[in-house]
């Protein structure tokens, strides 16, 4: 085995095109890449293709998924029988169930270090348990999102999840992580999540939206260029309807209540800007469950590591810049899906074919007039569901903002005030926000925002305190071995595979 | 590492997953993650925190916050969202049982 250097050994694979992620955007990305001709390898963490959005439960125990409570399926199952098509024809190299823990550059191309996603269990489907490395000229990363979060008094109590997690339970698990559930937050993603867990058979006491239907109305516009987000919206209200699930605007959770298990949730109306208005509040007792979405953070720390530019969405998110072919500022680096501004899969796989297409030096996709509909329709989203400029109000100073390490509002504001540790890299060194398991992940976002405030105002985050937090030294977390592997120093040989 | 994971998977989806968790014998159905065997059977916290012994469970449920963290057949700290529950696994935590449950 010849773990260091960019020569993979035994252990290595080289491709034209490797692609990070098998979702929406990075299946895409594959089929696009492989059909145009170039060798390609995909690596993913989850265990079987689908990515967040077409998630299902594992092809071991069900070969045959109907799609049921998926949208998209069609396009699914038609990019997967193409993926599938790829790998057989050995086009395409599939390494399932590993995670690409660093990525680097160097004249000419890319090298990916990967650790398995789950030690000692060897992934199905083929996929192996020993970390590979892949070494290709073109790089396309796909890595998605996760939930966005914002602190709450209470929300670190068992029973409180992230609302995408709660629907990533159901599509993978066919199960429910509860009984009894209020669902919170902001964003068209809301409706799917209560309709999902509806649909399997629980509870929602209630949807509550930050926003107000009426931050659509400069939008309509944007709306009506994709018809078909109208028809879903359509398929929500009737599930709504048929499980009586009251979907209230202008409310938010201000406590999770419970000691030891969330048994309950207060909640209140708000203004505009996220102002609690006295005499609204109101308690749901006997709720098991509380689902948190803000939106979603693009997983920056790849793209950031190998230097690609960034900017702040619509949403506040930092997203990777790109031109109309999806390359990043990086030659040969090629950005898709989240990563590129949250927009939905529809959006994602659009984004993976032109990648794809672009980094195999296929014909280049022109920039297509469905995708540039979807991005305008994903600003009005944004934009109609903002982050309450006013949140940090229903903070209380012992409110944990880093869950990992247990920091509260309180410690932030002192290391904010006192220290004037302002972005996220120094209230982290201050504070230990941000220095967990999850490496700032869940509270990378909050802190930023705490730390540019004053008072218990809270203000937008700048690119560079949130590139700061999202700059993490390793993207996974990895035995020590592997480290130490890396002790020889980079070569910049490169075999590319011809077929 | 262990003979048990590289067991074919049940032929049919009655066949029912059996593992241990803290002692105490629980049934998935197969497919299922160890987080959502645990979920399902009524447990919600496992992981104890460091800082103030507080119960965590599933937050993100896709790998990303570390809160599930939990011992697999003595290979400490993996994620109970991923990792598949397998017949005659030993899951481990770190949040004491008979805080369990009371809210
Ligand atoms: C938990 C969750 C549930 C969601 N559910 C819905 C829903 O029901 N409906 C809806 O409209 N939208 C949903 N979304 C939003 C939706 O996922 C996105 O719009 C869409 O999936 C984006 O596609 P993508 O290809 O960019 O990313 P993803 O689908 O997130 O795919 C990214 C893939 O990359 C892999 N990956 C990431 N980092 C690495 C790494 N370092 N190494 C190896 N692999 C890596 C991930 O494991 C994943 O498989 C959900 C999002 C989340 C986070
Ligand atoms: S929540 Fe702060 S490091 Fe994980
Ligand atoms: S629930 Fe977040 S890592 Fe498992």
């Amino acid at each position: 085995m010849s773990p260091a250097g960019n020569r993979p050994g035994n252990d290595g694979v080289n491709a034209d095109v490797a692609v990070v992620g098998a979702g929406p955007a990075g299946l895409a990305a594959a089929v696009a890449a492989a059909e145009a001709g170039a060798a390609v390898a995909v690596v993913d963490a989850g265990s079987q293709p689908g990515g967040q959005f077409w998630r299902h439960r594992p092809e071991t125990i069900v070969p045959e998924p109907d799609g049921r409570g998926h949208h998209g399926w069609r396009t699914y199952v038609d990019l997967r029988s193409r993926f599938d098509a790829a790998r057989a024809a050995g086009r395409i190299t599939y390494l399932p169930g590993l995670q690409v823990w660093m990525a680097q550059n160097y004249d000419g191309g890319f090298t990916l270090r990967t650790t398995p996603t789950v030690a000692g269990v060897p992934p199905r489907d083929n996929g192996s348990s020993v970390a590979r490395t892949v070494v290709a000229p073109r790089l396309v990363l796909c890595p998605g999102g996760y939930d966005r979060q914002l602190p709450v008094p209470g929300w670190e109590l068992p029973g409180a999840m992230a609302a995408g997690g709660i629907q990533a339970f159901i599509k993978g698990n066919a199960a429910l992580p509860g009984k009894r559930f209020v669902i919170a937050g902001t964003g068209p993603f809301l409706l799917p999540v209560a309709a999902g867990v509806a649909e399997a058979g629980g509870q929602v006491l209630a949807v509550l939206e930050s926003s107000s239907g009426s931050a659509w109305l400069p939008h309509l516009r944007a709306a009506a260029g994709v018809p078909g987000k109208a028809l879903e919206g359509a398929e929500y209200a009737s599930i709504f309807a048929r499980h009586r699930i009251p979907y209230r605007q202008r409310s938010i959770v201000t406590e999770v209540l419970g000691t030891n298990h969330v048994t309950g949730v207060r909640t209140a109306k708000v203004d505009s800007v996220g102002r609690v208005r006295p005499g609204t509040e109101r308690i749901y007792q006997g709720v098991d469950v509380v689902g948190f979405g803000w939106g979603f953070t693009p997983q920056m720390e790849l793209p950031l590591s190998l230097g690609a530019e960034t900017r702040l969405d619509a949403d506040g998110s930092l997203v990777g810049v790109v031109d109309e072919h999806q390359q990043s500022s990086v030659r040969g680096l090629y950005l898709a899906g989240e990563v590129t501004g949250v927009g939905g899969a529809s959006l994602a796989v659009l984004e993976g074919l032109a990648a794809g297409t672009a980094a195999a030096r296929g014909r280049a996709l022109s920039s297509s007039k469905t995708m540039w509909r979807h991005r305008k329709f994903a600003q009005a989203m944004h934009k109609a569901h903002p982050i309450p400029p006013s949140w940090q109000e229903w903070l209380t100073p012992d409110t944990a903002v880093c869950r990992c390490e247990e920091v509260t509002a309180g410690q932030i504001a002192d290391a904010r005030d006192l220290l004037d540790a302002r972005d996220a890299r120094s209230l982290k060194s201050f504070t230990r926000a941000g220095m967990g398991w999850c490496q700032g992940r869940v509270c990378g976002f909050a802190t930023a925002c705490l730390g540019e405030g004053t008072g218990n105002q809270g203000a937008a985050p700048s690119v560079g305190s949130l590139a700061g937090s999202a700059k993490r030294p390793l993207a996974a977390p990895v035995a020590i071995g592997e480290l130490t592997a890396l002790a020889e120093p980079a070569e910049t040989n490169l075999q590319t595979k011809k077929n | 590492m262990n003979a048990h994971h590289n067991a074919s998977p049940p032929s049919s989806a009655e066949d029912a997953v059996t593992l241990t968790v803290d002692g105490r014998v629980l049934t998935a159905a197969p497919g299922q993650s160890v987080g959502a065997a645990l979920a399902t059977n009524g447990i919600t916290a496992w992981r104890s925190t460091r800082k103030n012994g507080r119960p965590r469970g599933l937050f993100c449920g896709i790998g990303v916050c570390f809160d599930c963290l939990v011992e697999v057949d003595d290979v400490p700290n993996q994620r109970a969202c991923l990792v598949e529950a397998c017949d005659g696994m030993q899951i481990i935590g770190t949040y004491p049982q008979n805080e369990r449950g009371q809210a």
